[in-house]
């Protein structure tokens, strides 16, 4: 225990110092350091997967914490309370399976006592996921309990009939056991999403088609770079994104490609969309109702694109999928850096001065790193699982999310 | 001040654009205000018959800080408190048109004294002439956008003399130019009887200000008796240039002088003939000219063989802009330099001023024009007429070749291409019959002329009517350094008025950081953010202030590049737009992107950072003939995204554009 603490608190310190940035890293971080929770996590007799949601919320909760506009950790804690949930039921439902071919059977202190609960609770749970899961006629037809069976996750083979009687050491290291596989399935999907995504690019890039990213998202130079092993030749402006300045690195290693590159300042967006037959950029999170969070200055392309009716294309992966849907997110979502980035602090340091003119000072400089982007401005989602509306977003999360976890907080009872 | 809800702030019902028969001459309440003097009323039927078509009247509801109210309340017997207010303004515009401070020394127009002193100079050298053009103004605010500022003193100061103008100075713009081509010269000399008042330029500027009216009125008074004398000058000269109806007409006003206010309709008509005889010859030459096409190799070979500065053509160029000249930079400079004192055909000034828009010393739309006029200046104050040769044409082929030198430092702006189109005609219309020093004195108080009428007193007229604008609470927005956006920002804190300003800013130029530190050290309230945050910092502006290089007949805004960003976004928070222009920047072409004619910039600087030396990633960007840089200076901003267009000619939608160049290009030709 006393070093998964000691994990938690140093990542909680890398975000708080923003020394871990950017979704795919931080998702990494946070599925790696959860996986370790679980796996030291202390199973209780009763309620297993009670308590590792407890624990994994728990972490959760400080990681968010830490840094709260670094969707992608709420979204992998939720991802994770997610998948225990699934393993639970499936569990749960294997256990009635077993309960129903053997029937009286000298279960544990859980299977008799919480036997009825459960069951009903599980029925009940099958329910509501299928109406989110994906509709079957048979679904449909079926009666709600036998459907429960349905969606068996293939980590629980059949064989966990026979194992269904033996000790409940094994049966509460099944679980865990479950979990953490269905962890490492998670961190393999972060890890390979962009490769899923740029499968897709050869479908949305055209020959001599002229691109405009903006700043630099691993995702995007992954779709093009995929692109242009199809021999697919097209031309990209790369808007270099400052005060960051990655279109800088973007045009680099797309130059390395071999792609024809045209570095442009954001200020030229406008002047060079009327030439661009599609924006394709990277996002920081997608919310719930379609929105994107992304680096500053996207809304202004997106604006741009719209105006001169050039489709906008956000390529993500599904972990910076968020099922929050955004409330003054210009705000809110957003984190102001420092304005030295701007501005060299000898010229108007008097002036930023807080304890002159009355405790305001004359000058302000602000330096936000985010921008929202409505869902009326994207065309189109690109993610690992395929091009989506924006207006699907919501239903993708459902796959994703249990409605359960979208605010990650400790029951205070317990 | 007025309170109305931010969004009306273009009431429609205060603009009437249209088209006023040219007998219907200005607002009555004028014309009766001034039933005792019967000069200032000839005055007003020239500026009658002059008035083109278009009549923008300025917001009369202007709020009680505006200048309209201080005209109001000098109509009527109460004494005005504000006049320190007065005053200084007239100082602030001038102020900021020099580029960048730490160029003071060696550049031939740079602080605000120097300006108004190289002007003095100039005028200094002509020869007193008739006043007539412009004596009659100094009683007649109205006829003079120009003059409304030390008409405001004037009165203050208790000048009186018969100034009662109800009706702001900005009905009827036009009257300045409107003067046929006589008449101009003496307007010309006119600045210098201003300049007379002033003994001693070093004088403080308010003193000066002071001074001008007081010499205003002696000048008037002393008038008449000249006048006998002096108008045969004008007359005689008009000759060669003007055709015969013309000249008749420029008699008459001077003649009829005494007569009274009935004199109105019937020069308003002859003036009328002029005016619609001139564009049947001249409409084809109003098509604009095709710029130089640089993917057309034949013609960049033979601009080559001419060219001065030997500029080698930069590698990677990006395949949309092939039609545009990219040179490396920075080649030339040294080389241009080295040059500088074997000067074959070039006139040092002319010279000095190309290197620095080479350098990127002055930049900026008026800055610009500005240098390049009093180069020219120079240079027809330094020229002689060879022997065997018309000064008409030489200087024409002087001038072209001065041209296409400032050409190959930069391309020109279009408020450059205006301003040499009007030297150019000036010269064009030049009498036969005078003589060298004559001519020469002629142009160098023409061009003294359209500095100060076309930009510096325009940019005190806009001033005054974007102040109407800013209320207190407001959150303006800026773009880039705009001077004029400056002088109306200084100037509304000046009135005492508290706003905030925001100052968006944008690599690779950075300009809003002396724009910043401008107002900073005024105190202003003021926020500073690239233009990637502008979304962010929408939310709050309630006004945006954007300057412009150049405003195209469809409306088209072009200016500085990014301009275009901050008036969408603006548009999407449904942020009022206001544009804030020259009416001598508006040009007839037409533009619908920001590709077909721009000018690229120097494309090293997109791949360097200041202050972030570990940005670099495109060193060495040159070698890989798949990166391109792209630097572009403009970009054209669609008409739909502005609210408004604030020029000197009043307030206009950029719908009415087309029908100022239309309407004023005329008497571009004709000053």
């Amino acid at each position: 225990m006393p070093d998964v603490q000691a994990l938690v608190n140093d990542f909680v310190l890398k975000l708080k110092r923003r020394k871990i940035e950017g979704s795919h890293a931080s998702a990494r971080h946070t599925a790696e350091l959860l996986r370790s929770v679980i796996s030291q996590q202390r199973m209780p007799h009763t309620n297993q997967a009670g308590a590792l949601i407890d624990a994994v919320k728990a972490v959760g909760e400080q990681l968010i914490a830490a840094n709260p506009v670094e969707l992608a950790v709420g979204n992998i804690v939720r991802r994770v309370l997610h998948i225990i949930r699934e393993e639970d039921l499936s569990s749960t439902a294997t256990a009635i399976e077993g309960l129903g071919l053997s029937a009286g059977s000298d279960d544990d202190d859980e299977g008799q006592h919480v036997d009825h609960p459960a069951l009903s609770a599980a029925a009940l749970a099958a329910a509501a996921r299928s109406t989110l899961r994906a509709p079957s006629l048979q679904t449909l037809l079926e009666d709600i309990p036998r459907s429960a069976v349905t969606p068996q996750p293939p980590s629980s083979g059949g064989d966990s009939e026979g194992k269904s009687k033996s000790d409940k050491n094994l049966r509460s290291r099944k679980l865990k056991h479950d979990v953490i596989e269905a962890i490492n399935e998670l961190i393999q999907d972060i890890d390979t999403c962009h490769e899923q995504v740029s499968e897709q690019a050869v479908e949305h890039i055209h020959q001599n088609e002229v691109i405009l990213t903006f700043g630099r998202s691993r995702t995007v130079k992954e779709f093009l770079c995929a692109a242009k092993e199809k021999n697919r030749s097209f031309r990209v402006f790369v808007a270099e994104g400052a005060p960051r300045y990655q279109g800088h690195v973007l045009a680099k290693e797309l130059v390395g490609k071999g792609i024809q590159t045209t570095v442009i300042t954001d200020s030229a967006v406008f002047a060079m969309i009327s030439r661009v037959n599609m924006v394709i950029v990277g996002a920081h999170a997608i919310m719930a109702n379609g929105g994107v969070i992304a680096p500053v200055g996207i809304n202004m392309v997106a604006l741009a694109a719209q105006r001169h009716a050039v489709p906008f294309v956000v390529v993500a992966g599904s972990h910076k999928l968020c099922p929050l849907y955004p409330h003054n997110p210009e705000v809110l979502l957003n984190d102001l850096k420092s304005p030295s980035d701007l501005l060299d602090f000898g010229e108007f340091s008097d002036c930023m001065d807080f304890g002159s003119h009355g405790g305001s000072p004359l000058l302000h400089v602000v330096n936000p790193a985010f921008d929202y982007v409505p869902p009326k401005l994207v065309s189109l989602f690109i993610t690992d699982t395929g091009g989506h509306n924006p207006s699907y977003v919501y239903r993708l999360i459902a796959d994703y999310y249990s409605a359960d976890d979208l605010v990650v907080k400790r029951r205070s009872t317990s | 001040m007025d309170r109305r809800v931010p969004r009306t702030v273009i009431d429609p019902k205060f603009r009437q654009v249209g088209f006023v028969p040219p007998g219907a001459t200005p607002p009555p309440a004028r014309s009766h205000s001034v039933p005792n003097d019967a000069r200032s009323s000839s005055e007003l039927s020239l500026s009658g018959s002059s008035l083109s078509p278009v009549m923008i009247p300025p917001p009369r509801h202007a709020s009680a800080d505006g200048l309209p109210s201080v005209v109001r309340s000098a109509a009527s017997p109460v004494p005005i408190p504000a006049s320190p207010l007065r005053r200084d303004t007239v100082q602030i515009p001038i102020g900021s048109y020099n580029p960048s401070e730490s160029l003071l020394g060696s550049s031939p127009m740079m602080s605000p004294s120097r300006q108004l002193d190289a002007v003095s100079e100039f005028s200094d050298d002509v020869p007193t002439s008739a006043r007539l053009g412009r004596s009659g103004s100094g009683k007649f605010a109205s006829s003079f956008p120009s003059s409304s500022g030390e008409m405001m003193t004037m009165k203050i100061t208790g000048g009186g003399g018969g100034g009662n103008t109800p009706k702001s100075s900005l009905t009827t713009a036009s009257v300045v130019k409107a003067l046929p081509g006589v008449s101009e010269k003496d307007r010309g000399a006119l600045i210098e009887v201003q300049n007379e008042g002033i003994s001693k330029p070093q004088k403080q500027k308010t003193q000066k200000l002071r001074g001008v009216p007081f010499k205003r009125l002696s000048v008037q008074r002393r008038l008449p008796a000249k006048e006998s004398g002096e108008a045969v000058k004008p007359s005689a000269s008009s000759g060669g240039a003007l055709p015969a109806l013309k000249q008749g007409k420029v008699v008459k006003p001077s003649s009829q002088k005494k007569d009274g206010p009935q004199v109105t309709a019937p020069v308003a008509s002859s003036e009328k003939k002029v005016v619609d005889r001139i564009p049947d010859k001249d409409r084809k030459k109003d098509v604009p000219h095709p710029r130089m096409q640089f993917d057309d190799k034949h013609r960049v070979e033979k601009a080559k063989r001419r060219a001065v500065v030997n500029q080698s053509e930069a590698r990677n160029r990006v395949e949309l802009f092939r039609h545009l000249p990219q040179y490396i930079h920075g080649t030339q400079l040294p080389d241009l330099e080295s040059k500088f004192f074997q000067l074959d055909p070039m006139h040092p000034s002319v010279y000095k001023v190309g290197l620095q828009f080479l350098s990127g010393d002055i930049s900026g739309g008026n800055a610009r024009c500005i240098a390049m006029l009093l180069a020219f200046q120079e240079a027809i104050k330094d020229y002689s007429t060879p022997p065997e040769k018309v000064l008409v044409r030489d200087l024409t082929a002087k001038i072209g070749c001065y041209v296409s030198f400032l050409i190959e430092c930069r391309p020109l702006s279009i408020s450059m291409g205006n301003a040499i189109k009007f030297l150019k005609n000036r010269i064009a219309k030049l009498p036969h019959t005078l003589s060298e020093s004559e001519a020469k004195s002629t142009l160098i108080s023409d061009i003294d002329r359209f500095i100060n009428e076309k930009i510096i007193i325009a940019d005190k007229v806009i001033v005054r009517h974007a102040v109407t604008k800013i209320r207190d609470g407001d959150v303006l927005l800026t773009y880039g350094s705009s001077s004029i956006v400056e002088m109306i920002l200084l100037y509304a804190h000046e009135l005492g008025k508290q706003f905030r300003v925001v100052v968006v800013d944008s690599r690779p130029t950075l300009e809003g950081q002396a724009l910043l530190h401008k107002l900073v050290a005024k105190g202003l309230n003021c926020t500073y953010t690239h233009i990637n945050a502008i979304s962010y910092v929408m939310h709050e502006v309630t006004r945006v202030f954007l300057g412009a290089s150049s405003v195209l007949s469809n409306g088209t805004v072009y200016s500085r590049v990014g301009t275009a960003c901050v008036a969408m976004v603006a548009n999407a928070f449904q942020v009022p737009v206001l544009i804030c222009c020259e009416a001598y920047k508006f040009h007839e072409r037409v533009q619908l992107d920001s590709i077909c004619s721009n000018e690229l910039g120097d494309p090293d600087v997109i791949s360097k950072v200041p202050g972030r030396n570990d940005l670099n990633h495109l060193h060495s960007w040159a070698d890989n003939e798949n990166l391109q840089l792209l630097n572009l200076i403009y970009d054209a901003t669609p008409s739909d995204y502005i609210s408004m267009i604030i020029t000197d000619y009043g307030m206009i939608p950029p719908t009415s554009v087309p029908v100022i160049v239309r309407e004023y290009r005329r008497e571009h030709l004709w000053i």
